[in-house]
């Protein structure tokens, strides 16, 4: 898909986004914001699946894990506009009885969604386990997994992490969103990353780097990433973004995190995004 | 003076029985893989490793990590069946089951080796008595406490046929086996041993053994007790329980874990709601383990033989 397209389903997603939050005065728009590019690109562009045959088993077909699932009106957004449910169910979004929990989950039944997540730091593993069997069922499709970067803080990734390089799975592209913030401030401030590049890669990842917001360099850097699999080495991705980005007050600060937006906030985001796809 | 013959078939550990299931089933159904966190030999998972290498998941000393390994490898339709010891496959890793296994209905079979006191020597950090609690109170979660080497191989084999998440508790030492090899192994439906009229002893796991020893004790001495193998805490046989407790009128409940949470608060609830009657607990109470030999621990912490005899009694005289 041309970058032009991919920029416009990520404005309407970002849109989707800050409409959901706002409609039930909760959730999770700074990281979500910040991940629109990236999850845009990975469902519209870049995985192989099948939006409107949903399997849980994910056999034949890419899979995806998303580990930091607070940022699930993102991921809501961009399996509806994929095709995974109807674009008209982001509304019901942590409303009482939706499909659209709060934090993802399989127990309703949603399409698209195949691990509960919100606790943090249980996805890499489970990304794991699918990727090895993956290989058993010689299964050529990827699994791929997003992670926060305060997620990191969490000591199960960095027994994945090890587990992934020890036995050499090398069909998995996970990727951290280095966006520096958490809920009580700055990454560095709370408790800092170090060295991260440093760090995947003295547990044996191949490590690379791209800008969130940059859709061709995140199509390209995919693109390489695929080079890579099969090579006896998991790979990571560090993508660079900015927590809130596409809304101008919410960009540069942590304190978008996890609250919403008031009706003029929301006047005021929605003004600086495009409406392509149309509004749900 | 009545006496009650019980066959008694040899003597091995639970272990040995979940290690020879494994291989069983895993010969069976070429979905079934296992994961284990650095205690193959412990586990008796050689022999599936052995056979299988490629269906089998060194995972090191990782407990997070391999239940959610575990729970990916659900999905591309895979049966897991994790290895550690009991403290280890819940206490420890509480969250990822909670999360990725139970909330995600995910089909994971969580073997538990060494649960409870009789792991010994080790001690109270390896002596869990908390699981059967913290595993039942999970949504979604089959918990299965089987009573010799015979019924922990079935129920092994036979927890690949439900689709849905697993505890499977058993033990390290030897103990007497008394289950037929070919007895059917039915998830949820309980196992009556001991057929009797004065008062219901329903046990789990090694404590069904004490019970058959206790019921025989009872017998010689004119009191007619029937003895319930509980092997499925959850879902819980309540038809099993309130046929028996509405013929005796009263119930010993007798387990190796802490009196709270266990098989007796889920016979306590079970009664409470439908006919409540005398029950007297043999369990730990609100006590950590220690270091010593298995039988010097059961008796050490009350839950051997004479104290289901003494609660026998006990609860019988409550009756009136």
């Amino acid at each position: 898909m041309e970058v032009k397209e991919l920029e416009q389903i990520a404005s309407q997603v970002r849109r989707d986004i800050v409409r959901m939050v706002a409609g039930v005065n909760s959730g999770h728009p700074g990281g979500s914001l910040g991940c629109a590019d990236f999850l845009t690109v990975l469902y519209f562009d870049e995985m192989n699946h099948n939006p409107t045959d949903f399997k849980m088993d994910g056999i034949d077909e890419d899979v995806f894990y998303l580990s930091n699932g607070h940022i699930s009106p993102v991921w809501y957004s961009v399996l509806a506009r994929s095709g995974y449910f109807p674009v008209s169910e982001l509304g019901t979004f942590r409303k009482l009885s939706s499909r659209l929990q709060g934090h993802p989950s399989t127990d309703k039944g949603l399409p698209g969604v195949r691990m509960a997540s919100g606790s943090l730091g249980q996805g890499l593993s489970c990304a794991l386990g699918t990727a090895q069997v993956k290989k058993l069922n010689n299964d050529p499709n990827l699994v791929f997994s997003l992670h926060g970067d305060g997620e990191l803080q969490e000591g199960q990734i960095w027994e994945a992490a090890m587990y992934a390089a020890a036995k050499k799975v090398d069909n998995i592209i996970a990727t951290i969103d280095y966006n520096g913030r958490q809920i009580d401030g700055d990454v560095d401030d709370v408790i800092s990353l170090g060295n991260l590049n440093a760090k995947w890669q003295a547990f044996g990842w191949e490590v690379l780097e791209m800008d969130g917001h940059n859709i061709a360099e995140i199509k390209e850097t995919f693109a390489k990433a695929r080079v890579m699999t099969g090579k006896g080495k998991p790979i990571v991705i560090i993508m660079k973004t900015e927590m809130g980005q596409g809304v101008d007050y919410m960009m540069g600060s942590h304190k978008w995190h996890g609250v919403a937006p008031n009706e003029e906030q929301l006047a005021s985001a929605l003004s600086q995004l495009e409406e392509t796809l149309g509004d749900y | 003076m009545k006496t009650i013959e019980f066959e008694v078939l040899g003597k091995k550990d639970t272990r040995s029985g979940f290690g020879e299931g494994l291989l069983e089933i895993g010969k069976q159904n070429k979905n079934v893989v296992a994961l284990c966190a650095d205690l193959t030999g412990s586990l008796k998972m050689n022999a599936f490793e052995d056979e299988f290498p490629e269906r089998f998941f060194q995972v090191g000393i990782a407990e997070a990590n391999m239940m959610g390994l575990a729970a990916g490898m659900t999905v591309g339709g895979k049966i897991p069946y994790t290895g550690t010891f009991a403290n280890f496959s819940t206490g420890r890793v509480y969250d990822q089951i909670r999360q990725s296994i139970a909330y995600s209905k995910k089909n994971v079979k969580i073997c538990a080796s060494h649960a409870g006191l009789t792991l010994g020597e080790d001690g109270a950090t390896h002596q869990i008595l908390e699981d059967i609690g913290l595993m039942k109170m999970l949504p979604n979660m089959t918990v299965i406490v089987p009573a010799d080497f015979n019924q922990t191989k079935q129920a092994t084999i036979a927890i690949a046929e439900h689709d849905g998440p697993v505890y499977l508790r058993f033990g390290r030492p030897s103990v007497p086996i008394f289950v037929k090899p070919d007895a059917e192994f039915k998830i949820g439906k309980a196992d009556l041993l001991i057929e009797g009229t004065d008062v219901t002893i329903i046990a789990c796991g090694h404590l069904v053994w004490k019970s058959i020893e206790a019921a025989q004790q009872l017998a010689e001495e004119g009191i007619s007790a029937e003895v319930i193998n509980m092997h499925t805490i959850k879902p819980l046989d309540v038809k099993a329980v309130l046929d028996s407790v509405g013929k005796t009128k009263c119930v010993v409940t007798a387990e190796e874990h802490m009196a709270n949470g266990g098989l007796g608060d889920s016979i306590a609830q079970v009664l409470s709601q439908h006919t409540p009657a005398p029950q007297e607990y043999v369990a730990v109470n609100d006590k950590f383990g220690e270091s010593g030999k298995p039988e010097e621990l059961l008796t050490k912490f009350g839950i051997d033989t004479p104290d289901i005899v003494k609660a026998a009694k006990k609860v019988i005289q409550r009756k009136n």
